[in-house]
């Protein structure tokens, strides 16, 4: 009985400092401002009708590294969605904050929707860039960021190498040196996607830049059509943007329950439309069809067949000393 | 010299103990965790954090280009400093204020508007590219961005020099028959000596740690227009976090050790000029 009564006036204490709106934080690499924005405002919606409590989610955005190291800091992030697996991956082993398997708990490896990397270049094409191949031409200038420090530039640093090692029938050697002529051809690398963006957009420098296939949307929608023109390339690579839940955080704001709807409702299906609305490829199939015309047929392959995962890849090539600090080095 | 010596305001003890205090909450407790960390992983990891090509790269960069920034600010901030203190003109006031300028303006500003003016499309750029000057993304574009932000300092630091120093000295040098490059190489060079090399250490200073305004402007191509700010920030966002403190150590210590060499210097010439 007091047991009881205890429980009932513990639930009251803690229903009374629920009171008010739940609060999420979903921190995100850089260019999901937009699509974000739409997922929230639909979440809380829905939620409200469920449960009859309000969530109000708020967005941090920047470069995915960067993201993930504040949150090793201690940005109270209920919510991870970020640009690679790899800087989830550091959050369970530096920072403990999420279990080792998080990657296998939810479908599609934890990524709901996918995306890859595309070229942007001036109207009419001036230049006549097809292909990854004629981006190592003599004067062309490739804007694409720095892949130490930006997740959207290790995509486009893979898919380039990916090109290269099919086009050579996996001859290491032979992608080394095209991808190192492809940096041999970029005037400037900013540290994040949005930067290069800028750069490329508003300061009119360079003729092609690599970019995540939603940027390249957002920055044909939002900057004319009649300046810029999406070249979709033969072969590309699959780029997975996974999600999770930052379990420590979320278990110490008790924001558990609401969090993991979160992420469901990017699966769901009104979540899947908000994602091919934003220009990432749906998983689910009928968004995909539905939105079919906006998803030219490209060739994909994954970091997993090609690469063999992120934690091998980053070593291999963005670790220092690794493939992208030789390129840079002298006499090669 | 006396250790104590008498002063106006009283209490040096209690004077003294704020200043220790300070000093150590805002300088020295955040600069010995800088240290301690870069110890944290050992001397071999410490050793190849500095040594690696592209930090060295950017050490040479940094250095140098400061180095040229502060020379530079130094030759045209007396220039201008001696003509808003010398020469009365219309707009003056103006061309005062304006100076302290680049001390407000948010440094991303400064360097996103001076990549905008260098690019190959850019105002001056458009001129200067097809001469085969490239400034932006270049080392030269880095030079412009510190001169840009370190000339205040060196205006700031001669101008009240020039303001107290007697028209008398000039007028007598004169009447001794004294040329004018005598006048300006004997009289009011070692008069300013000291306020330049003021001037300059704290323009070198403040071009080492900057990071706003070159970034944009540097194209931060790795051995080539990297700066040591910006590769402590890559290494921190690769959490390799004693890497990045390592590199900042050896910065730190570089450039105590210049700052003191610059301040011994300016002990000296101020001695040389002051009467005795």
């Amino acid at each position: 009985m007091t047991s009881k009564a205890l429980l009932i006036s513990a639930l009251t204490v803690s229903a009374l400092f629920a009171a008010g709106p739940v609060k999420l934080l979903n921190v995100s690499y850089d260019p999901t401002r937009e699509l974000y924005q739409g997922v929230n405002a639909a979440f809380a919606k829905q939620w409200k009708a469920k449960t009859g409590v309000d969530v109000q989610i708020s967005q941090s955005h920047g470069g995915s590294g960067k993201q993930a190291r504040a949150v090793i800091d201690g940005l109270q992030a209920d919510i991870v969605t970020l640009a690679l697996a790899y800087d989830i991956d550091v959050l369970a082993e530096k920072g403990k904050l999420v279990p080792q398997n998080w990657q296998s708990r939810l479908p599609n490896n934890s990524t709901p929707y996918t995306s890859t990397i595309v070229f942007l270049v001036r109207k009419g094409n001036p230049k006549h860039i097809k292909d990854w191949e004629d981006l190592v031409k003599p004067g062309i200038g490739v804007i694409t960021p720095n892949p130490k420090t930006s997740g959207g530039a290790r995509w486009s640093y893979l898919a380039a190498w990916g090109y290269a090692l099919k086009k050579n029938h996996g001859d290491e050697k032979k992608a080394q040196e095209f991808v190192t002529r492809v940096y041999k051809n970029v005037p400037v690398l900013d540290s994040g996607a949005r930067g290069s963006t800028t750069t490329f957009v508003q300061r009119g420098i360079g003729d092609v830049l690599l970019s995540w296939e939603n940027e390249a949307y957002l920055a044909l929608n939002q900057l004319g059509k009649d300046k810029f023109e999406i070249v979709t390339p033969s072969i590309s690579i699959l780029a997975e943007p996974p999600v999770s839940i930052v379990d420590k955080v979320a278990a110490k704001h008790g924001t558990m329950e609401v969090a993991k709807a979160y992420l469901q409702f990017l699966y769901s299906e009104e979540g899947q439309e908000i994602g091919a609305k934003n220009y990432y490829r749906p998983q689910s199939p009928q968004a995909l069809a539905k939105y079919s015309s906006q998803f030219p047929k490209i060739t994909l392959f994954t970091i997993d067949d090609t690469f063999g995962g992120w934690q091998k890849t980053q070593k291999k090539h963005f670790e220092d000393g690794g493939v992208f600090d030789k390129i840079y080095s002298p006499g090669i | 010299m006396i250790f104590k010596r008498q002063s106006i305001l009283p209490g040096f003890w209690r004077a003294f103990s704020y200043t220790a205090l300070y000093l150590s909450l805002i300088v020295l407790i955040p600069l010995s965790a800088v240290f301690l960390k870069s110890s944290t992983s050992g001397w071999t990891h410490f050793l190849q954090s500095i040594r690696s090509p592209n930090v060295v790269a950017a050490y040479r960069l940094s250095f140098g280009a400061s180095l040229a920034a502060g020379l530079i600010s130094v030759v045209v901030g007396f220039l201008i400093a001696w003509v808003l203190v010398r020469y009365h003109f219309p707009g003056k006031a103006l061309a005062d204020a304006l100076v302290d300028l680049p001390f407000a303006l948010p440094t991303a500003v400064a360097g996103i508007a001076l990549t905008s003016l260098y690019t190959e499309n850019g105002w001056l750029g458009h001129y200067l590219v097809p001469l085969g000057i490239r400034v932006a993304f270049t080392p030269l574009g880095v030079i412009v961005a510190l001169t840009f932000i370190g000339l205040p300092f060196v205006v700031r630091s001669v101008q009240p020099v020039l303001e107290d120093a007697d028209l008398e000295l000039e007028e007598a040098a004169s009447s001794l028959g004294a040329t004018r490059w005598q006048i300006f190489s004997r009289v009011i060079f070692p008069m300013v000596r000291p306020a330049l090399l003021t001037g300059f250490a704290l323009a070198f200073a403040r071009a080492l740690g900057e990071y706003g305004s070159v970034i944009f402007i540097a194209g931060n191509l790795p051995m080539k227009t990297e700066i040591v700010p910006l590769l402590i920030v890559t290494k921190l966002e690769q959490y390799d976090y004693s890497g990045a403190t390592a590199i900042a150590v050896v910065m730190l210590v570089t450039s105590f050790l210049l700052l003191l060499f610059i301040n011994i210097l300016q002990r000296r010439s101020r001695r040389f000029t002051e009467p005795a």
